[in-house]
């Protein structure tokens, strides 16, 4: 361990301009406001507040925790498989992944402990009655296991422990694949919910975590750099490139992926599956899904990656954060049109669409979420900053 | 024979066929049926609309001692929702929720003429119950004895998968007890107490809904799932659930 740590040899005081404390200032309003408002939730009485209902019981606030928990695994992975692999260029992007990784995770949970009904119970109740057939027992346990992991290598990083980093972060990592496979099992493994039901999720989420872990790592290197007014050095543009080939390569895996699950449920017989896809194709979520899933979560990010054959930080850039604003749209239709058919569709008069609509509550614990995630960024790259240099280690 | 020559032959009609030829032509059109169709019979009709289709039910084993379940007599409903009432009162169930309901809807039987009908649904207290297996804490459990599907409500976390996985829609969330709530065939406020019908079962007044323990013979719930004419279906078969209530007609 070195024993000349220091704020100074950890900190980047340039990057406190007074356009990034006022970003951080209303980073912390964002959060400190969205939180409070789920807070408020908490104790009011989430119907209240949130718009979910007995029929629709998941609504944005899961789609949010997905589209974060989902984000975390793919820069943890990125990161392990760059410091693992020491010669992918990945590496020199492989710190600030990690700190991101914790940043995004630590969102995900400010978002599902404040949708969660009685979010204490599950910190006693998970330890003393486990149910192992459960997956959500399992992603909350591995992705509390995958948090513990990603500090305790972040703090090897930071003390430039790189054997200790290196073995956490793998342990970290696998603790993120079962959350996350776990995550899509959630939905691929309810019966009752044929839009959701079958083998792809898992490896859907999977797939999903490395595009948007891809374009978060390039959105906020981008943006650590013009925070810094400095240009990329090669080794930072190096593990760039690559960053977009592994966001090339995943988006195109989501179009074909997205194109066979579409056509699949349509082969099949079964009627709620069939309806809740057409609410997506042509239905009231048709524009969420051609214009945000389809074309600026997949195509247009694709195609810009192509054109510009990765050469291009900007272009890059404007990809990944396409693919994050796509991504979460796509979390949120799934979530959604997955509950739209009611169980007993067919009775009562019950319409084919039960509807869901945010509430403003809700939208502010997103915003909350959002929030943290930027607060972290900001913050860390002004208190960690050096330590997100390219790596010199390997 | 060619079709050709099988078009210019007269139709004998079925007038002169033989009841036990008529019989024995309709067992080959089941046996060919089930043979393509899979077993599911019925499976023209999207599956919840499948009447007679006995896929979901297995009449061999009984797992609990006494296994409850509710045979629903689905015709006789009237709507008098006596049952809900009944439930609200004996299980303190608050306005904005429900235990069980009863479903409705018109269906043609003609050109311009509808009839209404009615469907009790409640919950199904499956033999492979979707919610138990997704519960993080295992605040809702089968309860080894009865196979009822139950609440220990101070572990309930509120994460509502459990909602999202149940086909019957059965469970609401109870915001005083800060916990998912459901039917639990009334085992705490009456069958516990020695009460051998649930409060639903009780108010009928048209004797829907028979309760009872299908693991005995003499049970009313056992003879009238073993008659050998009696048609009986379960709801959403195709999840697998394994439900324990059954669904008839007359």
């Amino acid at each position: 361990m070195s024993n000349n740590l220091s704020t100074g040899t950890l900190s980047e005081p340039r990057v406190a301009t007074p356009t990034v404390n006022t970003a951080t200032a209303f980073a912390i309003l964002f959060t400190v406001v969205g939180l409070g408002v789920g807070v408020y939730a908490m104790i009011a009485g989430h119907h209240h507040v949130y718009a979910c209902t007995r029929e629709v019981p998941w609504g944005i606030l899961i789609s949010t925790y997905a589209f974060f928990a989902i984000t975390s695994t793919g820069l943890c992975l990125l990161a392990a498989i760059g410091h693992l692999f020491g010669g992918t260029p990945l590496m020199h992007l492989g710190n600030r992944a990690v700190y991101l990784s914790i940043a995004t995770i630590l969102a995900a949970f400010s978002v599902i402990g404040l949708e969660l009904e009685s979010p204490w119970r599950m910190l006693i109740y998970n330890v003393i009655s486990p149910n192992l057939t459960s997956n959500i027992w399992w992603m909350g346990t591995l992705y509390g296991m995958a948090v513990g992991a990603m500090f305790i290598e972040f703090f090897a990083i930071v003390t430039r422990q790189w054997n200790l980093a290196l073995a956490v972060g793998i342990m970290g990592a696998l603790a993120e694949v079962g959350a996350n496979t776990n995550l899509g099992a959630v939905f691929a493994t309810l019966s009752a919910r044929p839009f959701w039901y079958g083998a792809q999720l898992p490896v859907f989420f999977l797939c999903s975590s490395f595009a948007s872990g891809a374009a978060a790592i390039i959105l906020f290197t981008h943006l650590a750099y013009k925070m810094r007014g400095t240009d990329f050095d090669e080794r930072t543009f190096r593990g760039l490139q690559s960053a977009g080939k592994v966001l090339a390569l995943t988006l195109f895996l989501l179009v074909v992926a997205t194109a066979w699950r579409f056509i699949v449920i349509f082969t099949g017989n079964n009627e709620m599956a069939m309806i809740a896809a057409n609410h997506l194709l042509k239905g009231k979520m048709a524009t969420n899904f051609w214009l945000f899933e389809v074309a600026i979560g997949m195509v247009f990010p694709l195609l810009l990656l192509i054109g510009t054959q990765m050469k291009n930080v900007p272009a890059m850039s404007i990809a990944g954060a396409m693919t994050l604003v796509g991504g979460f749209i796509q979390r949120y239709d799934l979530v959604v049109a997955g509950q739209q058919v009611p169980v007993y569709y067919g009775w009562d008069d019950l319409p084919s669409y039960l509807g869901y609509i945010p509430s403003i509550g809700e939208l502010l614990v997103v915003m909350g979420g959002i929030g943290v995630c930027l607060t972290l960024f900001l913050i860390g790259e002004r208190v960690f900053g050096k330590v997100f240099k390219p790596a010199e280690h390997h | 024979m060619k079709i050709d020559d099988l078009e210019k032959l007269k139709n004998e009609g079925p007038d002169t066929l033989p009841s036990k030829e008529r019989r024995k032509f309709l067992k080959w059109g089941l046996a060919v049926t089930g043979v393509f169709a899979g077993g599911a019979v019925l499976s023209l009709t999207s599956a919840k609309n499948v009447q007679g289709a006995l896929e979901g039910i297995k009449l061999k084993k009984y797992p609990y001692k006494p296994h409850y379940c509710m045979i629903i007599r689905q015709d006789r409903c009237v709507d008098c929702e006596k049952c809900k009432e009944a439930c609200v009162k004996t299980n303190n169930v608050p306005e904005y929720g429900y235990r069980t309901t009863i479903l409705e809807r018109e269906i043609p039987i003609g050109p311009d003429e509808k009839q209404r009908e009615f469907m009790p649904v409640l919950c199904n207290h499956c033999n492979h119950p979707p919610c138990v297996r997704v519960c993080p804490t295992r605040a809702t459990y089968k309860d080894e004895k009865t196979g009822i599907v139950m609440m220990d409500y101070k572990k309930c976390i509120g994460c509502k998968t459990c909602m999202a996985a149940c086909p019957y829609n059965a469970r609401y969330f109870n915001e005083e007890k800060r916990a998912i709530d459901k039917c639990n065939f009334c085992f705490d406020t009456r069958l516990s107490k020695g009460e051998k019908l649930t409060a639903c079962a009780a108010a009928c007044p048209a004797d829907v809904r028979i309760f009872g323990d299908l693991s005995d013979p003499e049970s009313r719930v056992y003879k009238l799932i073993h008659e050998p004419d009696r048609v009986v279906w379960v709801l959403r078969p195709e999840t697998g659930a394994m439900p324990n209530v059954y669904y008839t007609k007359g």
